[in-house]
């Protein structure tokens, strides 16, 4: 069914008891030409474009729980380009431009709110710092504004300006970034796949890669073998795992990042706030939860379950930054597990494995690039070669000497 | 849950006092080893679920490097040595 406003209105009048399941639950096929193993944001974008783009059908996701259960259910739903480096900004602009048609291109509401984000800082270097951001989105046609003080408290008298530590002196904003329903963004490409022949296959656990030659010629999962033609995994913070199945070692670590959701309050916060003193970002959702998070707990991680010193840091953080959130009560906290890589950006490629190709490393920025990703890794599995936009998030970019290392930590995923 | 740490000069001390290296299964290679070995040694990481031996320092302690072995799925700690004494080198 497509949706509409008269199909709205006509399943309204009808007690919406007309409404159907939006993806059929196929078995699986014995072969497929592309299997794609994580029925997440990713594997789900991934077979849509795969489809809808590329015109290769005949495609499973393989999905060991339901679809949606993993890091795109669980993210802070915050969509931006305001990177800095070349290998990345592109991409990524590529990804919020895609956002944009989104709703119109799945006919699904997806809830893109473009309402901007705002990041803070507070001394000199931070500003030159995001100043040189804000320079490095411009080169790339990316508008960026930067904001001082005192247009900042007009906009967002809540904050504390006036800290003894971290007094805030400006920010940087991008407009056009915002937030979007995460579970929608799943739901949306999983029902335009679907459409388009997708079979999704969910409750099915990969277990094992077979290589044939030193070819894959499939995966064995929980519901038997399912051969393929080309396997591509987007199994997010199980990367490792699974990239093991085929003999890989991967430049990954699995760390868990914690999220944050208060009781519903009145429209308060208008924007997406980032707090540049800390690793603070806030942003209140379209029922009134104000959702928020901040670093990763710091350790590896496969649990999806935080410790409590770093949700107690989170609040102190956030209080800093908004003294008045003291006084809303937290509702819900979650992990999710994610692949940090060693210079903290993702990685689209082919393996050195015949047939298996390869997304992950996301670390915790990947919801934003759910629609580049999924477009760039079916461009590649469909062509056989890098999207140009994608050309730098190659897999021997660590052997080369070419990390692209936005956060300039160095090769330590858990500071990234 | 690793929220506390035992350190083994000075006791059962919260996680904010120590900074975490890493997986510490990676053996510095030497200085002239192949470019392979290297980019081994730092970029790829085994990234195994369960347990694990891994490098954190009590920065605001001893200031000395532990091996902390845990579970990193179920957050469980089984032990906290010495970096130093772990390799049977000298304190
Ligand atoms: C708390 C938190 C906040 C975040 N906030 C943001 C944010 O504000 N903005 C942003 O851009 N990004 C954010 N991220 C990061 C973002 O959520 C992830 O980078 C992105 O969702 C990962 O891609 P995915 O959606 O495909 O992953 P997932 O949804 O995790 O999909 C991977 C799927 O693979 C499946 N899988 C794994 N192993 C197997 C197997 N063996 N067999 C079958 N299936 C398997 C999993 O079950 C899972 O469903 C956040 C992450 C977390 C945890
Ligand atoms: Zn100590």
């Amino acid at each position: 069914m497509r949706y509409s406003a008269l199909s709205i209105f006509k399943q309204a009048l009808a007690g919406n008891l007309g409404w159907k399941p939006v993806w059929r639950e196929p078995e699986p096929k014995p072969h497929y030409d592309v299997v794609i193993v994580g029925g997440g944001g990713h594997g789900l974008a991934t077979a849509y474009y795969l489809a809808r783009e590329f015109g290769i059908r005949n495609v499973a996701v393989v999905e060991k729980g339901y679809l949606g259960s993993g890091n795109v259910g669980r993210n802070t739903t915050i969509v931006r380009s305001n990177y800095m480096l070349p290998g990345n900004e592109p991409f990524y602009e590529f990804s919020l431009k895609l956002w944009e048609g989104l709703e119109r291109e799945l006919n699904y509401n997806v809830m893109l709110s473009q309402r901007g984000i705002i990041s803070l800082y507070h001394n000199d270097g931070q500003r030159d710092h995001y100043t040189r951001r804000g320079n490095a989105m411009m080169m790339e046609g990316v508008a960026a504004e930067q904001l001082d003080r005192e247009t900042l408290k007009k906009m967002l008298p809540f904050l504390n300006f006036d800290h003894a530590r971290f007094p805030i002196i400006g920010g940087l904003l991008q407009r056009r970034a915002g937030t979007a329903r995460h579970d929608a963004v799943a739901w949306g490409f999983a029902r335009g796949a679907d459409r388009l022949g997708v079979d999704l296959i969910q409750n099915c656990e990969v277990t094992g890669i077979r290589r044939e030659n030193g070819v894959v010629t499939g995966v064995e999962t929980t519901k038997g073998f399912i051969g393929c033609n080309r396997l591509a995994l987007a199994a997010a913070g199980n990367s490792s795992r699974v990239g093991e199945m085929a003999g890989l070692k991967l430049p990954l670590e699995s760390h868990v990042l914690q999220a944050f959701v208060t009781e519903g309050l009145k429209p308060c916060i208008d924007h997406v706030i980032t707090y540049g003193a800390g690793h603070f970002y806030i942003s209140q959702s379209d029922k009134g939860g104000l959702v928020f998070g901040a670093e990763i707990d710091g350790y590896s991680s496969y649990a999806q379950r935080g410790n409590l010193a770093t949700a107690e840091h989170v609040m102190e953080e956030g209080v800093t930054m908004i003294p008045g959130l003291s006084r809303v009560r937290v509702l819900r906290a979650w992990g999710g597990v994610m692949d940090m890589s060693m210079d903290g950006s993702p990685i689209i490629d082919r393996t050195s494995i015949e047939n298996l190709y390869l997304n992950c490393g996301w670390c915790y920025g990947g919801f934003k690039a759910t629609p580049a990703s999924g477009f760039c890794f079916a461009h590649l599995i469909a062509k056989g070669e890098s999207h140009h936009v994608a050309r730098a998030l190659r897999l021997d970019r660590f052997e080369r000497g070419f990390p692209i290392d936005e956060a300039g930590a160095g090769t330590q995923p858990n500071l990234h | 849950m690793a929220s506390l740490i035992s350190c083994p000069h000075c006791g059962t001390r919260p996680k904010e006092e120590f900074s975490i290296r890493g997986d510490a299964a990676p053996v510095r290679p030497a200085p002239l080893a192949a470019d392979e070995v290297w980019h081994d040694y730092v970029h790829l990481r085994a990234n195994p679920r369960g347990r694990i031996r891994e490098h954190w320092q009590h920065v605001a302690g001893c200031r000395r490097w532990l091996v902390v072995e845990r579970d990193n799925f179920t957050h469980e700690v089984f032990a906290v040595l010495d970096a130093a004494a772990e390799r049977g080198g000298a304190q």
